[in-house]
């Protein structure tokens, strides 16, 4: 194809999604654009499985059977999160290896948060309070994304997703209902979570370098300070209603602009744990490595019985 | 050197490096509805296929019934060819009711 054809092509391409037409996998489409959407899905689905593994932690201590098959029907869920994902991804071409591999290796990211300990159970009513909700502010706009199959799998995602915050939400609500002790535990995980929450809606928008391309393509339909500051305005009163302290003394209601001023975000220990030196980094990667090793005979002998059964 | 290479049975290597086939799943949601594409897993037959599909995509009732076929069956028609392929239907207006002028006091038509 002549730089001309290419050129004509890509206006088509613009203006069909200015006009809000979704693109399918066998559309033709930029080189950039199927790259970007397999480094963002595909970051996207890394981030549901290795997601599990914080959580997992505390499966076997649960406090109560209800709490129990909750957290599992959760991270059950985050697993099927990841496969929807993984297969939205696939049909730009990449294989599930070739994915797979890619987070292995390192050359994939996940989302920095999971790269923090879960140390006490309230790290659970926590992380489905702040960091599924933070996660729903970003995932809901994904559901009119640009990418049909991107679209239609967050949709599904969206659906299921409230229950994860709501299942973390009565967790600390009821550790604020109880002992001193209890509720402390709560305020503690509040405050070592909070600031991740914030850094897990992405770099100030100043400092984004994906942003402009990836409004255009609607594969993200507000920045990342608007839904910083969307996650902020909603998140105060439910910690008011939890009489739980949010770790800022700079936050505060600014009448005129209708919203909460804040305090600054330490983008420095974000860009650690992004680059590897997180508290966890090398243990998830480990955890998840060794899960793909040790299942090895697995995959391989469920294939030879496959073939056997040809 | 090859020749015997060739003679060990296809077990060891060849399997061991055989990933599991991508499937398609289509569900349909109660009876009285056609089944629907729901998306696409990985697995190893399509036993495998059948269970993972009922735990990945029906996890809160949303079927009544499950189809699995491996994705590499299906033949789709390129998007490059919906003009030939769709657009003859555009200007067969006679195909649908509304293109035929009859008088308003007709009932029941």
């Amino acid at each position: 194809m002549t730089e001309t054809q290419i050129k004509i092509l890509e206006a088509q391409f613009e203006a069909r999604i200015a006009n809000d037409e979704k693109i399918e996998p066998k559309d033709w489409m930029p080189e950039k654009y199927r790259k970007t959407h397999i480094r963002q899905m595909s970051q996207h689905a890394h981030s549901e499985i290795i997601g599990m593994l914080p959580e997992g932690n505390w499966i076997s201590r649960a406090p109560s059977l209800r709490r129990k098959v909750a957290l599992l029907a959760k991270v059950q869920d985050e697993a099927g999160h990841g496969l929807y994902l993984y297969s939205a991804c696939e049909t730009l071409g990449i294989t599930r290896e070739e994915l797979y591999e890619q987070l292995h290796s390192g050359k994939a990211k996940y989302s920095s948060i999971f790269n923090y300990p879960t140390i006490t159970w309230a790290d659970i009513g926590a992380i489905g309070w702040l960091v599924d909700g933070a996660a729903i502010i970003n995932q809901v706009p994904l559901c009119n994304t640009s990418f049909g199959p991107y679209a239609c799998a967050m949709v599904r995602v969206c659906k299921e997703e409230s229950f994860h915050q709501r299942q973390g939400y009565e967790i600390m609500l009821t550790l604020c209902k109880g002992t001193v002790e209890q509720k402390a535990m709560a305020q503690d995980a509040l405050n070592r979570w909070w600031w991740p929450a914030l850094m897990m809606l992405g770099p100030t928008d100043d400092q984004s370098v994906h942003t402009a391309q990836s409004m255009k393509w609607k594969l993200k339909r507000k920045t990342n300070d608007e839904l910083r500051q969307q996650f902020i305005d909603q998140t105060v009163p439910q910690a008011d209603i939890l009489g739980i302290k949010i770790p800022d003394s700079d936050l505060k209601w600014n009448a005129d602009k209708g919203s909460y001023d804040f305090g600054e975000i330490d983008w420095d220990e974000f860009w650690q744990v992004v680059k590897g030196h997180g508290p966890c980094n090398k243990q998830r990667m480990k955890a998840r490595v060794s899960a793909w090793e040790n299942g090895a005979w697995v995959r391989d002998a469920a294939m030879a019985y496959a073939e056997k059964n040809k | 050197m090859e020749i015997i290479i060739k003679k060990i049975p296809a077990c060891a290597g060849n399997i061991m490096k055989k990933n599991w086939p991508l499937w398609e799943v289509f569900v349909r949601s109660k009876n009285g509805l056609d089944h629907r594409h729901f998306g696409s897993l990985h697995a190893a037959d399509e036993e495998m296929a059948l269970e993972n599909a009922r735990d990945v995509y029906t996890r809160r009732n949303e079927g009544v019934s499950i189809w699995v076929v491996e994705s590499k069956h299906i033949r789709a028609s390129n998007p490059d060819n919906n003009g030939e392929l769709f657009e003859p239907a555009k200007d067969k207006v006679y195909r649908h009711p509304t293109f035929y002028i009859l008088p308003d006091e007709l009932k029941h038509m």
